[in-house]
């Protein structure tokens, strides 16, 4: 019934709230789950029972599209019931705390809660309130680990190894949760990792994590195998980390001029959404060597991969 | 208030024999006893030590420490507005509990004690309910919203001690200068929390790798020293005296101490959660190491440490502030500041002793003579004289704290579950003792 190779399969884990501390071996087994995922879902019948009976919340505090829907499917297809919640409509609004929230859904027995949410650690600290498996998709600037997961499954994918490869991530560092999981998961798989930023989107300290920094994009590029463009919001384009749009754009947006600068088969990537024209040129977006579909495809695989290694730790499995 | 001994027909006076005495203004530290009077000290020294003058009640200190009562100008109470966090009654159980016979009350209230009216209010309940001494640092401005001045000599007739803008600094330069400028008038003491406003809003922790990690908004260490640095330079200006109320850096002692090369009327303290943690200690995003101003990195703390060893911080506090269960039980980020600390206060600061970082003199020094000096106090000295407040401790004995057994209204002690040594045996203010180990004396 499960797709997974008993012998080399190594995930001893309840929650997955940060990449931080991952070993290799333990993502390996994530990734060589997700990748016969991957191969289930391109058949016409997607669908598994690996989670029959098996509750799913998607605690979504923050607005979100792509991500939701992607655990959505990927427990779907596992064979769970899901449950959206949203905030927008939920008793949080009323002001009740996250760990009411927590307790109140505890008590609805799930077996799995999903939560993405707009503070940092919030998400560990809804994992000591609840009995069930937590899975962070996401919590302020601190880790999105699926993210980084299904990155690194899409380059495993296409370069057929992550070891030894040069990734250049390229945008806000500073508020981006998916470059902190991406530098843990990227260093555990042994490629080299280059963050480009202007200095006010870097983090004091970031280069301890394991990376290399450039402030400088044609720099931080050359010679890379991978350019993966990091979303910048648009309130932070308006005066208060870099002067302008147009400013930003001339220094660390992804053109065909630096892309030039990468090896001839460097690979774009986009966590998404992108603001085409602000960090990424539009046709370099739809390039040959763009994976960003790629990487939305991973994302329910990768999903898929996560949810059935934790609900073999679960109890009672 | 209870006795230990006989029923005598009018006892003279109540002595402590047997005694460790430690009095850091006279650099005492002898075996001795004190003899209390009519609320004071009548007279002390080596010849009490084994002999009790007759007709007076006896306490045997069977060698432990007894030194002047703790002085702790920097505590944060919700009393009142926010009587659900701390009361003046509760937080001077605290502070008897801690061996703390004086305590220093901010004007961060609801409402802002910026009115000669509120100043006696909370004198009136402090008088009625409160177990130790209570004293008011009065607001600078008004509301403490750093735009006008309140009316410090009035204030200060009323009883207020000092003058704070509480948990903010001021912005406004020229806010700052007026205030040192007009309180000098009075021989007020201007106290001010330094952290820079424009740098530190939303601020949750220190900047460094560990915020990097826990992906936290942070503050750099800087925004302090630049606060400082702009208010030395004001005093230099103005003549003010200015006391920087919690320092947690190395550079922002360097300032403090060229100041006071200068001979410039300039003190400083530190809490002691920044003598005895540091960044670290939040972990996974513990939010009761979550304060103001932020742990900092642990080379930090050590140089705070060598300054209360070398008298360059003059007080240490406890800036003892609760914060309820739902403050903060929430995200790191969005979590209340704050953390008690009176009835810790000193176990905590004796490990700095037993880790020989500091000695037990300079230790006490910082929180007895020198708070009573900076306030004009006439307590915190073992003098004949000297009003009979008194602490005694065991400096050894081992123990955990337990927050539900602490005695603050609110738990959010970073020590929780932490082994300390040393434990406050007996609290004594003008002459009563408020505070026995062992015995509940709440009636």
């Amino acid at each position: 019934m499960t797709s997974l190779d008993k012998a080399s399969f190594y995930f001893p884990k309840r929650h997955l709230l940060t990449c931080e501390g991952l070993s290799a071996r333990e993502i390996n087994s994530l990734l060589d789950l997700a990748d016969k995922a991957a191969d289930q879902n391109r058949q016409i019948n997607k669908k598994r029972e690996i989670l029959r009976g098996r509750t799913l919340i998607n605690l979504f505090f923050e607005n979100s599209t792509r991500t939701q829907a992607s655990f959505e499917l990927a427990g779907k297809r596992l064979g769970a019931d899901v449950m959206n919640m949203n905030v927008s409509t939920s008793s949080v609004q009323k002001g009740e705390s996250l760990i009411d929230t927590a307790m109140t859904l505890n008590a609805m027995r799930p077996d799995m809660i999903v939560v993405r949410h707009h503070a940092a650690g919030a998400v560990e600290l809804l994992s000591q309130k609840v009995d069930c498996s937590v899975i962070n998709a996401g919590d302020g600037a601190h880790e999105h680990p699926t993210q980084a997961l299904l990155d690194a499954l899409t380059i495993r994918r296409a370069k057929g190894r992550v070891a030894g490869l040069t990734v250049a991530i390229c945008g806000d560092i500073l508020h981006s949760r998916v470059a902190r999981s991406n530098i843990y998961v990227l260093n555990a798989l042994g490629a080299r990792v280059r963050l480009v930023a202007p200095s006010t989107l870097l983090p004091t300290g970031i280069e301890r994590l394991g990376a290399e920094v450039y402030t400088d994009m044609w720099k931080g590029i050359a010679g890379c195998d991978i350019v993966m463009m990091l979303r910048l919001q648009r309130e932070r384009m308006q005066g208060n980390y870099v002067p302008s749009t147009r400013e930003y754009y001339h220094f660390f947006g992804l053109d065909q001029e630096k892309l030039a600068l990468a090896k001839p088969d460097a690979l774009i990537m986009h966590p998404g959404p992108m603001n085409r024209g602000v960090e990424i040129a539009s046709p370099i977006a739809d390039h040959s060597r763009s994976v960003i579909r790629d990487q939305v495809e991973m994302g329910v695989a990768v999903r898929m991969a996560v949810l059935e290694a934790l609900a073999l730790n679960l109890p009672n499995h | 208030m209870k006795k230990p001994s006989t029923p005598a027909p009018a006892p003279k006076g109540t002595v402590f024999i047997n005694a460790r005495l430690i009095d850091p203004a006279s650099a005492r530290d002898e075996p001795g006893g004190v003899l209390v009077h009519d609320g004071l000290i009548a007279d002390l020294g080596g010849h009490l030590r084994r002999n009790a003058p007759d007709g007076t009640d006896v306490v045997d200190c069977q060698g432990h420490v007894l030194c002047p009562g703790l002085i702790d100008c920097q505590v944060f109470t919700g009393d009142p507005g926010q009587e659900h966090r701390e009361t003046l009654k509760t937080a001077s159980f605290a502070a008897a509990a801690g061996g703390v016979t004086t305590i220093v009350c901010m004007p961060d209230t609801e409402p802002v004690i910026d009115q000669v009216a509120l100043v006696d209010y909370v004198q009136r309940r402090a008088r009625e309910r409160a177990i130790v001494n209570v004293h008011i640092m009065g607001a600078v401005t008004k509301g403490l919203k750093g735009e006008e001045l309140a009316e410090i000599g009035l204030l200060q007739r009323a009883g207020a001690v000092a003058f704070t803008n509480g948990k903010s600094s001021i912005a406004s330069t020229r806010v700052m200068r007026n205030a040192l400028l007009y309180s000098k008038d009075f021989g007020a003491l201007i106290v001010h929390h330094t952290e820079d406003p424009y740098l530190t809003p939303g601020a949750a922790m220190n900047s460094g790798e560990v915020a990097t990690r826990l992906g936290l908004p942070s503050v750099h260490r800087m925004a302090e020293v630049i606060v400082v640095e702009r208010d030395v330079r004001l005093v230099e200006i103005t003549g003010g005296r200015y006391h920087a109320a919690t320092l947690s850096c190395r550079e922002s002692l360097d300032v403090i101490r060229a100041a006071k090369a200068k001979k410039l009327p300039v003190s400083c303290g530190v809490s002691i959660n920044h003598l005895t943690l540091n960044e670290n200690d939040i972990g996974p995003y513990r939010t009761f190491f979550r304060i103001r101003p932020p742990l900092r990195a642990e080379e930090d703390r050590a140089a705070m440490v060598r300054g209360i060893a070398s008298g360059d911080i003059d007080v240490i506090v406890s800036s003892h502030d609760p914060q309820d269960a739902d403050d903060k039980r929430r995200p790191f980020a969005e979590a209340a500041d704050g953390a008690i600390g009176l009835e810790t206060l000193l176990p905590a600061a004796l490990r700095l002793f037993h880790s020989d970082e500091v000695g037990l003199m300079s230790l006490l020094r910082a929180l007895t003579i020198n708070p009573a000096k900076l306030l004009g106090l006439k307590s915190g000295r073992l003098d004949k004289g000297a009003p009979a407040d008194l602490t005694l401790f065991d400096l050894n004995t081992p123990w955990v704290v337990d927050r539900d057994l602490l005695r603050s209204r609110s738990k959010n002690s970073p020590f929780d579950e932490q082994r300390i040594q040393g434990r406050v045996l007996r609290t004594v203010v003008a002459g009563e003792t408020v505070y026995q180990y062992g015995v509940d004396l709440r009636t």
